[in-house]
């Protein structure tokens, strides 16, 4: 019967051993990563918060890194396994020195590398459990593009990862427009950061932001965002409704 | 008593008797019926002098969308209204229930209804049915106690707030709800707030869509805007009209009412006290 034959062949293909060399679920995780372009480049904001689980375990994480001259990715999802994908890029940026040639490769190339690598390790059922951002500028061209770990990718005007999508791309739909400056485009990832921080259970009050222009690459310093929790609502909730919450 | 196990009379409730008996059918290969969900996105706000309510009009089946202008904004008192995500059935026949008993004890006590009995009523439902009532609600109004705003999920437990969202777009919603919400909104504020969130969850979610209905609720008064926007119009519409099939005999285009209205008298019998 054919019942009988596949099992054994499904059991050396996904067997036991095997098992412990896949990435079967995430364990440090981090949140949603939001990116806009604007007038002189893009801008990519982070928190920096790892958690392990249901815990808040790491707060001074990382998450946005430069990768070569042109181009800053933004990662959320399993740390490992992006620090295992900044090894991949420091290799590939290393060869690329090394041919001297005076050409540098861009954010396009470096994202259609990510897109291969992470596309590949899918279809090995051995992914890479992070979506990425990567974002640059080279020759005046802007570029603002998306993984996720089952190799989907595409590049638009502002992206977002996790929660972000839910969250962030509602409002960057109705408020981005083209030729921010960087006040502005601050001040609307600092409005997606806020949203985040208030509904994201697992988002910290500590954030970077990422800058990317034909100059360079600069990576602010981390800093926390302002909340406010004093409506009157939240003072007395269960006035008229006493016993309720 | 002649049997050791007595048979206590249903005092309502869910009853967990088939429970077992679905799961094995489940197992077997079962596949489950489908219900019309309102795939959705509500919300209501306190502003100044009240309340405001807004939904969406997308009722989905699936993939499909079965009703494309359905009203989920439900009528509980003259002073209180609701609106409901999640199962149609369910959020109607919870809402319509709990509006009878509503006006039932209106004439019972002579006074107003207020938010706080319709939350309760519904709150108590829901739980009894242990989740399976599958109604997400925003309930709103003004009473003597000032203006309400409630959310009450399909377990039956309540939240009392200043703004809140639900449904599958209420993130989409939320996120304009706590970038732009401030205290003492005027009117014009607040439902231009509560149309703009409707928008977000239609155009953001794939379960929202077509138009915004909106309820502004203030002391004495409330103003129930059906179709408020109609950001979704059709776009094409051919020039032909309807065309007939070549052989059709058009007779007669006149409209007979089929029976006639009563007329009402005023000031008719009075019910007996």
């Amino acid at each position: 019967m054919n019942l009988a034959d596949s099992t054994p062949a499904m059991n050396s293909l996904l067997g036991s051993e095997a098992d412990s060399q896949r990435t079967l679920y995430p364990y440090v995780t981090g949140t949603s990563v939001v990116g806009i372009k604007y007038k002189d480049g893009i801008l990519l904001a982070a928190d920096m918060g790892g958690s392990y689980g249901s815990t808040l375990r790491y707060k001074t994480v990382e998450r946005l890194k430069p990768v070569g001259k042109h181009s800053i990715i933004g990662a959320s999802g399993e740390i490992s396994d992006f620090q295992e994908i900044m090894r991949y890029l420091d290799e590939l940026i290393l060869y690329d020195n090394m041919w001297d040639d005076g050409n540098s490769l861009g954010p396009k190339e470096v994202h259609n590398y990510l897109t291969r690598v992470m596309y590949n390790r899918r279809n090995k059922f051995n992914p890479l459990w992070n979506s990425l951002v990567l974002g640059g500028v080279k020759n005046g061209q802007k570029y603002l593009g998306t993984v996720n770990m089952i190799g989907v990718h595409y590049e638009d005007n502002h992206v977002a990862t996790g929660f972000g999508n839910h969250l962030a791309r509602p409002i960057l739909r109705d408020e981005w427009h083209e030729n921010l400056t960087f006040e502005e485009g601050v001040k609307l990832l600092e409005k997606c950061m806020r949203v985040l921080l208030y509904r994201d259970r697992s988002a910290v009050n500590k954030l970077q932001i990422a800058k990317i222009t034909e100059a360079g690459v600069t990576i602010s310093q981390p800093y926390s965002l302002k909340t406010f929790w004093d409506f009157s609502a939240f003072k007395n909730p269960t006035v008229g409704a006493e016993g309720s919450w | 008593m002649s049997t050791a196990a007595e048979s206590v009379p249903p005092k309502g409730g869910f009853s967990f008797d088939l429970c077992r008996r679905n799961e094995m059918l489940v197992q077997k290969g079962l596949k489950q019926p489908s219900f019309l969900k309102t795939g959705t996105t509500i919300v209501g706000l306190i502003f100044q002098d009240g309340v405001i309510l807004g939904a969406d009009t997308r009722a989905t089946e699936g993939p499909i969308v079965a009703d494309k202008n359905c009203e989920k904004i439900h009528y509980m008192a003259p002073n209180i209204y609701c609106c409901g995500a999640g199962t149609a059935a369910d959020t109607e026949a919870v809402t319509d229930m709990v509006s009878s008993q509503l006006k039932l004890h209106r004439y019972h006590t002579g006074r107003e209804s207020r938010v706080v009995t319709a939350l309760t009523l519904l709150k108590s439902h829901l739980f009894s049915y242990q989740g399976y009532v599958s109604a997400a609600l925003v309930l709103g109004g003004v009473d003597v106690t000032g203006p309400h705003l409630h959310t009450i999920y399909p377990h039956g437990s309540t939240d009392t707030l200043p703004f809140a969202t639900m449904g599958s777009g209420s993130l989409a919603a939320m996120a304009v709800f706590e970038s732009k919400y401030r205290e003492g909104l005027t009117r014009d504020e607040g439902v231009k707030l509560v149309a703009e969130a409707i928008c977000s969850g239609i155009f953001n979610d794939l379960g929202s869509g077509s138009n915004v209905d909106i309820c502004v609720i203030t002391k004495g008064k409330k103003e129930y805007l059906r179709n408020y926007m109609l950001p979704n119009p059709r776009t094409y519409v051919s020039e032909k009209g309807y065309s007939f099939a070549k052989k059709t005999e058009v007779l007669l285009t006149k409209i007979t009412p089929l029976r006639e209205l009563v007329e009402v008298v005023e000031g008719g019998d009075a019910m007996e006290e």
